[in-house]
């Protein structure tokens, strides 16, 4: 998809999305598999990593699991109210991600805090500060992702 | 979940990413002051108890041509929505698939699931698809674009205060 990107350079990329094996030189298996050395691949990981194209290498957490408590919310912001409803909400330090999206309920934003009680303490606080209802979308259960991007 | 204070350990100085060298896990472990053979070990039990899903690259999305995303969101049938769900996840170009509650009478949806491609034209093929796939079982379906990243935070496991 990418222009300036070498065929080895994408293999690698869709090889990389696959577990690394847990043994003391998982780089060499990667580069068993693409008939590379095992300093050529450590080399090219490093490479995409620092020019962007990886964002990062290493283990997936999952966040819940760590402890700590998420919650997808949602707001319908006034479209003349849009700006100051956004700086009230990002001062949250809870208020990990925010994105505005095209639908009456315009601002999704995710709340991360060590608790599920701290959760609707951080919800009812913005309500009371921008006077707008806060919708909380809780996970009830995730589905097993096949997702990998295809360099 | 509690974690062990050693996993704990591991999660922090890995959480940045790996380092890109011959053998990661024996650097980790040295700074962690264990054998590489437990970090292995504990690395392998976090795995199976799901605390860690996999190890490898995250890609990024945008600078490999994939820069429009939908958040396609579904009102699936209660008695069908994990099986359905599952079978949503589970299609290549979903990142995320998760079921949520309803907020009636101006939410109907329960099921979401975000759809990642070059353009705004191929998402909107792929939320057909799963369209197709849940047929009868889902009411109404829709679809959110984001128009503006508003903020972006990476999560971190916050170091506990002794």
């Amino acid at each position: 998809m990418t222009a300036d990107l070498s065929d080895i350079d994408r293999k690698l990329i869709n090889s990389l999305q696959d577990d690394l094996p847990l043994t003391s030189h998982p780089f060499a298996t990667v580069a068993e598999e693409l008939g590379l050395s095992e300093e050529d691949v450590i080399d090219r990981t490093r490479r995409l990593r620092d020019d962007g194209l990886l964002t990062r290498f290493g283990p997936f957490f999952d966040a819940e699991a760590l402890g700590g408590a998420f919650c997808l919310c949602a707001i319908a912001v006034p479209a003349d109210q849009f700006e100051e409803v956004l700086t009230k909400v990002n001062a949250y330090s809870e208020v990990a991600h925010n994105y505005e999206r095209n639908h009456r309920l315009n601002m999704w934003f995710v709340l991360a805090t060590e608790s599920k009680a701290e959760i609707d303490k951080t919800a009812a606080a913005i309500e009371q500060d921008t006077g707008l209802q806060v919708l909380l979308f809780p996970k009830e259960r995730e589905f097993f992702i096949g997702f990998r991007v295809n360099a | 979940m509690t974690l062990h204070p050693k996993d704990r350990a591991i999660v922090e100085a890995t959480q940045a990413g790996l380092p890109l060298v011959p053998t990661p896990f024996e650097v980790v472990a040295n700074t962690l002051g264990m054998s590489e053979k437990e970090l292995l070990d504990r690395l392998a039990h976090l795995k199976k108890q799901g605390v860690i899903r996999r190890i490898g690259a995250a890609p990024n999305h945008y600078r490999l041509g994939m820069t429009s995303n939908g958040m396609t969101v579904w009102d699936v049938d209660d008695s069908v929505v994990d099986e359905l769900g599952e079978r949503v996840g589970a299609l290549p170009f979903v990142t995320h698939s998760y079921r949520r509650p309803r907020a009636l009478p101006d939410w109907p949806y329960n099921l979401f699931a975000m759809v990642h491609g070059a353009t705004r034209k191929e998402v909107l093929e792929k939320q057909k698809e799963i369209s197709t796939l849940l047929g009868d079982a889902c009411r109404v379906g829709d679809i959110l674009f984001s128009t503006r990243i508003l903020k972006k935070t990476g999560m971190r496991l916050r170091r506990k205060e002794n």
